[in-house]
């Protein structure tokens, strides 16, 4: 019983001394939310010791069992150990691991920030990939995307005012009282462009983040209130 | 000296600041006091103002701080709270100084209310008791009714399918901490993902990106399988940590989608740009897809890339779906009703603003009406 219960006390009172905390500003309420912040924190640093020991004893068994792929856990058990020995051995030598002069800042700059780089980079192929399968013409909704998609594109790059200045420039040949300066000046593809960011869009996104705070309050409410208690696997 | 020094007051072509007016920094934890003036016209790239602070009105001025020209206020954050001060402010361009007259006595104090989040306060009242009085009305047993969602309703489809292919369910939580509603609000579903998965015996992988959520999905995933009979089923090291890096995980991820190649995977938590990168590799190994969050900018990478997609607030209502008892209908029910509330009031403030905007009707009534309105729910603006 007990069991149970305390956490949904601690919970409850919690939640509530934070809620009070948000409004009165007077001690000792009023820095109550950066002490619960630090003691999480804290908490949390030590969770990491979690975290080392599932990944450490993850690849040992697959090391150990010889499954297809082990080399590649026993390189990741390697590059643990030596970034952990290195960021201890520039904390001794150089007082703190991020000093310039560093080998664990050396392995930060030269090895992690380009894996890092790389793997972000991908992130343009699938892209490719998934706006391919999005434009595709298969119904109203997707045409609809694939036209405003195209709109954007053209209002944020070099090629949507080249384009409408070539227009102006046609325009100008078949209509002569026609100004290609001034037609270039209505800068139509960022205008357009900005009005679908600005209205279209930003009154879905502001719809679904009215939705989503209501829902934050409403999910919250349950697990003050102990009716939401999965995160306690109850 | 210093204080001497700027006790002087030089004329040298430098006008004193005016308009300066000090009064302690409202809705604080107190020891603050904040010192405003109307701004100078700055004649020199030199030009600045020292604040100055005594105990005294006519002596002991001592500088405790400067601004740059654009600014016309500074809040002394070094005050001993019911000790009188005296505030003056030097225009300073140079070796020139000119002093305004000393403003005071001004004491610091901590507040017991903060007055700026009043209308915070009303509408979280207003909020909270409507959700409150749906959830005792659903425990009256009020019949409330809740609507279809196809992202939840695909989860046994989903399962079913990686089951008949011999294939694991991959689920993840992205780059969500625990204290993250959406994390929160995820487990249900996990839980649910758990249960079915144990009953089909099919392999459950959860890769997590934080120790706290590797935890709980541990020990989500252990309950689930005790409740669903097959408890021998649970094995700690399909739910195990990555790292804690983006792209790392990511990169984590995407390898343990292409070795083992799932048959379902369900991204539902907190992501960011390596959403696109985790949903597309799991669209190219043929597996079912659903997602959910509440990061709004990656909902178009997962419409995208995966078969169903909780936008919103769904996944916030996915556990009332997945257990439909009265009192979490209720809470359901009351968000309902407040967005119905909302949606009327930001049409009527629209309206309002749109009318009060019109030619000769900029200086009426009604225009002071929507600015107070509008005032009221949005200081900033």
């Amino acid at each position: 019983m007990l069991r149970s219960n305390l956490p949904l006390v601690i919970v409850f009172t919690t939640a509530l001394l934070l809620i009070v905390a948000f409004f009165i500003p007077h001690k000792p309420f009023g820095d109550l939310e950066s002490r619960f912040l630090n003691w999480y924190a804290i908490v949390s640093g030590f969770t990491f010791l979690l975290g080392i020991d599932s990944l450490t004893r993850h690849h040992l068994l697959r090391v150990r069992r010889r499954v297809p792929g082990w080399l590649y856990s026993l390189i990741l058990l390697l590059g643990l150990f030596v970034t952990l020995f290195l960021g201890f051995y520039s904390w001794v030598k150089f007082r703190s691991p991020f000093a310039l002069q560093a080998p664990f800042m050396w392995l930060y700059t030269y090895m992690i920030i380009p894996l890092q780089s790389t793997m972000f980079a991908t992130l343009a192929f699938f892209i490719v990939s998934a706006a391919y399968r999005a434009f595709r013409i298969r119904n109203f909704a997707a045409t609809l995307l694939l036209c405003a998609a195209c709109l954007v594109m053209l209002g944020n790059t070099p090629l949507g005012g080249d384009v409408w200045q070539a227009l102006g420039r046609f325009i100008h040949l078949v209509l002569p009282s026609v100004d290609p300066a001034a037609f270039a000046a209505l800068e139509v593809p960022a205008q357009v462009k900005d009005w679908l960011m600005s209205i279209p869009q930003a009154a879905a996104v502001r719809g679904i983040g009215i939705g989503l705070a209501l829902g934050g309050i409403a999910m919250s409410l349950r697990i003050i209130l102990g009716i939401e208690r999965t995160y306690m696997s109850s | 000296m210093m204080a001497a020094f700027f006790f002087v007051l030089i004329a040298a072509g430098l006008v004193p600041p005016a308009g300066v007016a000090a009064r302690d920094n409202p809705n604080d934890q107190g020891s603050a006091v904040l010192i405003t003036w109307s701004a100078s016209e700055a004649e020199t790239a030199s030009f600045r103002y020292v604040i100055l602070r005594s105990p005294a009105s006519d002596t002991g001025f001592a500088p405790v701080g400067d601004e740059p020209s654009a600014r016309t206020e500074f809040t002394d954050q070094d005050t001993r709270d019911g000790t009188p001060y005296w505030y003056a402010v030097a225009a300073v361009s140079g070796a020139d100084t000119a002093r305004s007259a000393a403003v005071g006595p001004v004491r610091s104090a901590a507040q017991w209310f903060n007055t700026a989040r009043t209308n915070i306060l009303i509408v979280t009242v207003l909020v909270s008791g409507a959700f409150l009085f749906y959830i005792a009305r659903a425990r009256r047993g009020v019949k409330m009714f809740v609507r279809k969602i196809a992202g939840l309703d695909s989860i046994d489809d989903a399962l079913g399918r990686a089951t008949e292919m011999g294939k694991p369910i991959l689920f993840s939580f992205g780059l969500g901490y625990i204290t993250d509603i959406v994390v929160i609000a995820a487990l249900p579903l996990l839980r649910k993902i758990a249960m079915k998965s144990a009953e089909y015996a099919t392999p459950l992988l959860v890769p997590s990106s934080d120790p706290i959520v590797m935890t709980a999905a541990q020990e989500t995933v252990k309950e689930a399988y005790s409740a669903s009979g097959r408890p021998d089923f649970y094995n700690a090291d399909n739910i195990n940590f990555l790292t804690s890096d983006q792209f790392g995980y990511a990169a984590g991820v995407d390898g343990i989608i292409l070795r083992e190649k799932p048959g379902a995977i369900f991204w539902l938590g907190y992501f960011y740009a390596e959403s696109l990168i985790m949903a597309e590799t799991g669209h190219s190994v043929g597996a079912i897809q659903l997602a959910g969050t509440t990061e709004t900018t990656q909902l178009p990478f997962f419409v995208a890339a995966c078969d169903y997609t909780m936008i919103g607030e769904e996944i916030y209502a996915a556990s009332c779906y997945l257990r439909p008892e009265p009192v979490m209908l209720g809470s359901l029910k009351g968000e309902d009703t407040i967005k119905l509330v909302l949606i009327i009031l930001t049409t009527a403030v629209v309206a309002l603003g749109t009318v009060a905007a019109l030619p000769g009707l900029r200086a009426s009534p009604l225009a002071r009406v929507y600015e107070v309105v509008a005032g009221w729910i949005a200081p900033a603006y």
